[in-house]
């Protein structure tokens, strides 16, 4: 019996320290995402923060490089979020929303309408980027399976040492300096960029076979409706000034119809681009795809006043908590724009 | 569903769960719907072959049985009427019958292997006669399922109709007991090509969980894994690229790719029986070996009979053999002992029935002319060995160097050498190709490849290599351990700590070095395929 009774124990400690292994070599091994490519460290950045926001913006990279909710808060006093990700799928806005709702109920969800061409899983690198960062939740394991392509495998999900232990040939400094702790990468889920690249010969959209958004897209642009309407938020649809990937007539005309059928506002900032103020000589940093920092930061002005006037949002400065926590923030944003100037040399340019 | 597969890691965690919480008298029933499973679970039409494989098998065997004991009990019954050429007359008409069956279920069996293995082969070599004599129609050539493992479950089945028949096992009368004899899951992958007598012994018993076995088991699938996952399938894509461009990579680059792909070979040839020898071990159900370090050996005789063992006594036992003493090779042993000389008519009989067996070797490995000519090739050299074996019995005696540990060493690295070169047969799969390259190694001009840093751009990067040297160091280090008695045996005995560290170890090393995942493609075992 004394004898069992020790190998119970021996074999608590030994699945203990193996298991303790495990958990380090994945920490080391999942990638990091903070030096060079940082959309895959978005995501998990929400779950520090205070969760009462009046915005919530949920979408790809449409949103989080082309709206800035510093300036919102700055010049609206309202207090929002960017729950972007990469290439995100309209699925994984759906589930993410629905967690969102978890945390809390904003006055308005904006969500950027781009995502409705995809009707089906992309690719694997994308749906990391997105679903690594969330916390376990029955919507994350919904927006698992339906964002996974024949490739991927649940498990790998649930154990991300099975998908990254190859990385131990390619582990980087950044592996093992932020293998403890990670620093937000974002502003409010906005990503930041100062620099500026000219839109030239931006390639003009070449005709498709089908124009129809699918029918999955549709069903989960549908969920998200109906979501928002069950929690009593407002649903606003948006499309964002980008450029490039091409945006269709025949894709505006569908959007068009199914706000106005669902009572939804929509607005497409591709058609107001002269009204904003933008200059895609200046305020792209990859030639019309995102927008840079002047660009976001006139984007927000132009759509935080709508959301003020049509939403109803009224300003929530003076909150002294809020206020408090957004002095730290803008004070970070601030010190990140010099720190960007410093580095792409445009000291004197603005 | 592949042996490296998430979902065969979740199949067998279950089944060993299961298999241990049902009662015992249904335990085989429950490996018999596993295996089923297993099987269908790759194609559904795979289960078609295996059960007519199964059904007339069964049946021919039962049949051939049931007419002994009915000549058994004739005999008996008439033993008073009966004069001795009575009796040699009747047993005679008896064994003709059942001859017959015995032969009725062989055609069946070698007839579907043969159409669904060989028929394209045969298409295409008809068409190339028809080619060569100006003929311009050709044979279309057909679409079937090839089913998993179909030589290895034909051939273990068609071992037991033959022992049947000679009456060496009782013919099974449960015709499901009989069904997992032929279909275990484990075993259906590779082999190893079980005996009746040996494997009915455990599989259908009743087994009691017993936590040695069963961490042994784990432990022999953890090698396996070690072996399939870090080694073959992370030398694989440095391998393909030499062999799928011999154009671009030849010389030393072929020499390169022979080496890899001996080592490729024998780590996933070998690690895919050491995961189905553990699972079994499990189970509780012992299969046999069918490796005993074959790299190690000394000559190309000894190396097979340390390679792929129950495929070698297979074709020694029911295709050497009985064509050894069959009534034709008796006639030409004769007429050429009368003719040529008593030394060439004792070993004439050899010769030719290692020719065919050789022959049929070879053609068992694959449906194309590269795999006869490997195994004519290693048919040609043992045969050379064996002629020159008194020359060597001379030499050893003469000079006392050749039995040192050192020129031990030299003969190992030799045979080493020699099983590589044959392997070229296999490896490139087109003969002329295999000349070709075998010729490019003694003209080659690039062996600064070895050092110019050539081999990091083949798909594998100097981290890979470091693991496949350290993964070759274990390789030879586990072998010597393993010659001087069992591993497993000898970790066993040491402290709990020490044991935990070892095994922690190498399922860590599986876990991170393992080819598996996105980025690899899952490669299946090469001996799948047969």
């Amino acid at each position: 019996m004394e004898d069992m009774g020790r190998k119970i124990v021996r074999w608590i400690v030994t699945i203990f320290i193996l298991g303790t292994v495990l958990a380090a070599l994945q920490r080391l091994l999942m990638p990091k995402y903070m030096d060079d490519v940082l959309e895959g460290g978005m995501i998990q950045e929400y779950y520090d923060e205070r969760k009462d926001h009046d915005v919530i913006f949920i979408g790809d990279c449409e949103l989080y490089e082309n709206i800035s909710p510093a300036v919102l808060w700055e010049e609206y006093g309202i207090n929002s979020y960017i729950r972007g990700s990469a290439e995100q799928l309209i699925w994984q806005s759906y589930y993410l929303m629905e967690e969102t709702f978890k945390y809390e109920k904003p006055e308005v969800v904006v969500f950027n309408i781009l995502s409705l061409k995809y009707n089906e899983p992309q690719k694997e690198s994308y749906n990391r980027m997105t679903l690594d960062g969330m916390k376990w939740s029955m919507p994350k394991v919904k927006s698992i399976l339906a964002s996974m392509t024949e490739e991927e495998s649940f498990i790998e999900y649930v154990f991300p040492i099975l998908r990254y232990h190859s990385r131990w040939n390619q582990l980087i400094p950044e592996d093992f300096k932020y293998f403890w702790k990670k620093e937000d990468v974002t502003f409010n889920g906005y990503y930041m960029r100062v620099d500026a690249l000219p839109a030239e010969n931006v390639p003009a959209g070449r005709p498709l076979a089908d124009y129809q958004f699918g029918d999955n897209a549709y069903k989960y642009l549908d969920m998200m409706t109906e979501l928002c309407r069950e929690n009593d938020v407002e649903l606003v649809l948006v499309k964002a000034p980008s450029l490039y990937p091409y945006w269709y007539d025949q894709w505006e005309q569908q959007m068009e119809d199914y706000a106005a059928g669902h009572g939804l506002k929509y607005y497409n900032f591709l058609e107001v681009t002269e009204e904003i103020g933008l200059d895609f000589n200046e305020d792209t940093y990859d030639g019309g795809l995102h927008l840079n920092l002047w660009g976001a930061e006139k984007l927000s002005r132009y759509f935080g006043e709508i959301l003020a006037r049509d939403c109803g949002l009224e300003s929530r400065r003076g909150e002294e908590a809020l206020e408090r926590e957004w002095e730290k923030k803008l004070a970070d944003y601030r010190a990140e724009i010099e720190r960007q100037k410093k580095f792409y040399g445009l000291q004197s340019a603005r | 569903m592949f042996f490296t597969s998430y979902e065969f890691l979740g199949f067998v965690g279950v089944l060993f769960l299961v298999y241990y919480l049902v009662p015992k008298k249904v335990q085989w029933m429950l490996l018999l719907a596993a295996s089923w499973i297993f099987y269908a679970a790759a194609d559904p039409r795979f289960l078609i072959y295996i059960l007519a494989t199964t059904v007339t098998i069964y049946f021919t065997a039962r049949i051939i049985e049931r007419d002994q004991e009915r000549q058994t009990a004739y005999l008996r019954e008439h033993k008073a009427e009966m004069d001795r050429d009575g009796k040699k007359s009747y047993k005679e008409s008896r064994h003709r019958v059942r001859f017959r069956w015995l032969l009725l279920g062989l055609l069946i069996n070698l007839g579907i292997l043969a159409t669904l293995k060989y028929a394209n082969f045969f298409i295409s070599n008809v068409n190339g006669i028809m080619n060569a004599f100006g003929g311009t129609e050709r044979l279309s050539f057909v679409t079937l399922v090839l089913p998993m493992g179909i030589s290895f479950y034909t051939f273990q089945a068609l071992g037991y109709l033959i022992d049947v028949y000679r009456g060496t096992v009782p013919a099974e009368k449960n015709f499901f007991r009989f069904a997992l004899f032929v279909s275990f899951f484990p075993q259906l992958v590779q082999g190893p090509i079980s005996r009746f007598d040996d494997l009915s012994r455990t599989l259908y018993a009743e087994h009691v969980f017993d936590a040695r076995t069963v961490s042994f088991g784990l432990q022999r699938m953890l090698w396996g894994y070690f072996k399939k996952m870090v080694i073959a399938d992370r030398i694989l894509p440095a391998l393909s690229c030499i062999i799928d461009a011999p154009g671009e990579y030849h010389g030393a680059y072929a020499f390169v790719g022979m080496l890899f792909y001996t080592v490729q070979l024998y780590a996933d040839f070998t690690g895919g029986i050491d995961i189905t020898i553990g699972i079994a071990q499990v189970l509780g159900i012992r299969l046999q070996e069918n490796f005993e370090t074959p790299y190690f050996s000394m000559s190309l005789k000894e190396y097979w009979r340390r390679w792929h063992i129950t495929m070698g006594t297979w074709f020694k036992d029911y295709l050497f053999y009985p064509i050894s003493i069959c009534k034709p090779m008796q006639k030409i042993s004769k007429f050429s002992r009368n003719h040529l000389g008593k030394k060439i008519g004792m070993r004439l009989p050899v010769y030719l029935s290692s020719f065919v067996v050789w022959f049929a070797t070879g053609f068992w490995h694959g449906a194309s002319w590269n795999f006869v000519v490997w195994g004519l090739a290693n048919y040609f050299v043992l045969m050379i060995s064996e002629e020159l074996e008194p020359l060597y019995g001379r030499f050893h005696k003469r000079f006392r160097f050749s039995n040192t540990r050192l020129y031990n060493i030299f003969q190992v690295a030799r045979t080493f050498l020699l099983i590589s070169v044959l392997k070229m047969f296999d490896c490139y799969s087109d003969i002329g190709t295999t000349f070709r390259m075998f010729g490019s190694m003694f003209t080659a001009k690039n062996w600064n490849i070895l050092w110019n840093g050539a081999l990091l751009e083949l798909g594998i990067t100097a981290g890979d290599y470091g693991v496949l040297a350290a993964g070759a160091v274990l390789f030879v280090i586990i072998g010597i351990l393993h010659r001087r008695g069992g591993v497993r045996e000898r970790i066993a005995a040491r402290p709990y700590p020490v044991r935990a560290v070892v095994w922690s170890v190498l399922f860590l090393a599986v876990l991170l070095f393992g080819a598996y995942g996105i980025g690899y493609d899952a490669s299946q075992f090469i001996y799948n395929r047969f």
